[in-house]
């Protein structure tokens, strides 16, 4: 599903944000990002999402190369990809059911589709009797569900996250992820960066770890020990 | 559901996808074909939408809207009005357009024999093709008639006005130099006081119509630049209001037509509202003006009336303007859009 080859990405200025990192990810894995901030995570979910094109290598999502996509085709490459952001990216000026139904709109999908798929998606997250709420009145616990919901509504086969739980408590995190968990089971491919390393390792999953732009530990087999990552994990 | 894309085709959602349960595979290809079907439909709706919302999110901001309505009503109705203007006034002169005719003034005191006998002249002259012989007498009689001084000239002792020949030459289209040469041709025969070339000033006039017609299109010109800057740069301040909006639309897959097209319909109403009011201001103009305009013409004895519009000018007026403001949003959106995303 996820193939990186020799992948280097320098932002201008000459920092680099990741050097030549090779991993590959199976369809229906479930998979942690791990390393400290600056690590290189939010970088590699972008290669992914082909939000940045690798300075050299290559990214292949299912077996084509994300540098070869001509530019009007992203937009079709991204419906195929669910995302989920740290700072949930809603939309505050609409309801939650429009917040969901956003990825739909784009596609042009005929509306009766849109309310039972959008519905589909907010029951899977437990939401399903807030849809006519503004974003603003809901816990951040509860926005960032609705992130979920948006991202998985066009039933992606791959699930990427950057830092979900990064503003939750403990107990919200573990709900977050259990959602995740869940994607994973019913063939979802899922990769989460998430520096909150006890979260993570009680989970039991692969992980993949990356110490300042290298890749420390691929973490290779679904089930690999975590033992590797050393730093510090931050406020996580 | 129906993928779209070929990378749509590769990235299949996985068999035991949650929300895609025991739907066999020929279900699956008819239901692709039905959702195809309906997404042309979907496409209109989201237009509709599109087109609702982009006009809604104007009331937003009414007086900021209306400012910029009224700057391009006032840009459009300026042009337009001079062209009315223009289009008047060659109507007034339409008539004279043809006047292509010579006065020929003969001598006073010229006996009704001699005059039989140069009209005859003339009248066979190659150039010629056809007089009006006016004798002093009838010129004085026109000449009461029409300029209102009747009592005064009945006071007269003896008529001053000379008898006139209309002559109506031939070929003058295909070559003004002869009309030229036949008038002084005219002029050197005996008893002929004076030749006047009617139409001198009227081809002036004209000369100086297509003048002003030419300044008209000018300021029409950069009228409608104007019109697009203005356009543009709204489009540009509302692109900056809806960053975050845009970003998020980018990264849940809308494509590039998808956020540009909530812009191109605000512009398009910026330009069908604009283009109204203008066409509110130029009848309202062409009213006020309408009046005294009437009353002189009156006053020369003719039933002139200024003309506005005339039938579907307007909404060829508003169609212009509907154009102006979908370029100018596309070029805005367009550049812009693309600013953001690399910035």
């Amino acid at each position: 599903m996820i193939q990186f080859e020799k992948v280097t990405k320098r932002y201008p200025g000459g920092q680099e944000a990741l050097q030549a990192i090779d991993f590959k990810m199976d369809a229906g894995e479930m998979a942690f990002l791990t390393g400290h901030s600056g690590a290189g995570k939010s970088t590699l979910l972008k290669l992914i999402a082909l939000i940045e094109l690798p300075t050299s290598g290559h990214v292949f999502i299912n077996g084509r190369s994300t540098t070869t996509t001509p530019r009007w085709r992203i937009p079709l490459f991204r419906r195929q990809i669910g995302m989920v952001f740290q700072d949930h990216k809603l939309l505050y000026d609409r309801s939650v059911f429009n917040n969901v139904a956003l990825p739909l709109i784009v596609a042009s999908t005929p509306r009766q589709q849109i309310a039972k798929r959008v519905r589909a998606a907010l029951d899977q997250v437990g939401l399903l009797h807030k849809e006519n709420a503004m974003p603003m009145a809901l816990s951040t616990g509860e926005q960032q569900r609705v992130g979920i919901a948006r991202a998985v509504v066009r039933k992606p086969a791959l699930l990427i996250a950057d830092e979900p739980t990064g503003n939750l408590d403990p107990e919200l995190s573990q709900e977050i992820m259990a959602i995740f968990t869940r994607f994973s089971e019913v063939g979802v491919t899922v990769l989460v960066a998430s520096h909150d390393q006890s979260l993570i390792s009680s989970l039991n999953r692969r992980l993949i770890t990356l110490d300042q732009g290298r890749m420390v530990d691929p973490g290779i087999g679904a089930n690999a020990d975590t033992g590797v990552f050393t730093g510090d994990d931050g406020n996580g | 559901m129906a993928r779209t894309s070929k990378h749509g085709a590769s990235l299949k959602p996985h068999a035991r996808n949650p929300i895609r349960k025991g739907v066999g595979r020929g279900a699956s290809v008819r239901k692709k074909a039905a959702s195809l079907n309906l997404s042309v439909g979907g496409l209109l709706g989201h237009h509709m939408d599109a087109a609702g919302n982009s006009l809604s999110r104007l009331t937003t901001q009414p007086f900021a809207a209306l400012m910029t309505l009224l700057v391009i009503g006032i840009a459009l109705a300026l042009p337009t009005g001079l062209h009315l203007l223009v289009q008047n006034a060659r109507l007034i002169s339409g008539e004279w357009a043809n006047a292509v005719d010579l006065s020929v003034y003969v001598t006073p005191g010229t006996s009704e024999e001699a005059l039989a006998d140069l009209s005859a002249q003339i009248e066979s002259h190659p150039l010629v093709d056809g007089l009006i012989v006016l004798t002093a007498a009838e010129a004085l009689e026109d000449f009461k008639a029409l300029s209102g001084f009747g009592a005064a000239l009945d006071t007269l002792e003896e008529n001053p006005l000379p008898a006139t020949m209309i002559v109506r030459p031939n070929a003058l289209d295909e070559n003004p130099e002869k009309v030229m040469e036949l008038a002084a041709e005219l002029q050197a025969l005996p008893r002929v006081d004076l030749v006047q070339l009617d139409t001198e000033w009227v081809e002036r006039f004209h000369a100086m119509l297509d003048v002003v017609r030419r300044v008209v299109m000018v300021a029409g010109i950069l009228l409608a630049l104007a019109v697009l800057v203005i356009v543009g740069n709204t489009i540009r301040m509302e692109i900056q209001q809806r960053r975050d909006e845009i970003e998020i639309t980018r990264l849940v897959g809308g494509s590039d037509a998808f956020i540009r097209r909530p812009f191109l319909y605000t512009g398009i109403w910026y330009g069908a509202l604009g283009g109204l009011i203008s066409v509110v201001l130029v009848t309202v103009a062409v009213h006020l003006v309408g009046g005294p305009v009437s009353r002189v013409a009156g006053l020369y004895g003719s039933d002139f009336s200024l003309r506005g519009l005339a039938d579907l000018q307007w909404l060829w007026l508003v169609l212009g303007a509907v154009v102006l403001g979908a370029v100018g949003s596309w070029v805005a959106a367009s550049r812009h859009l693309r600013h953001l995303e690399t910035g």
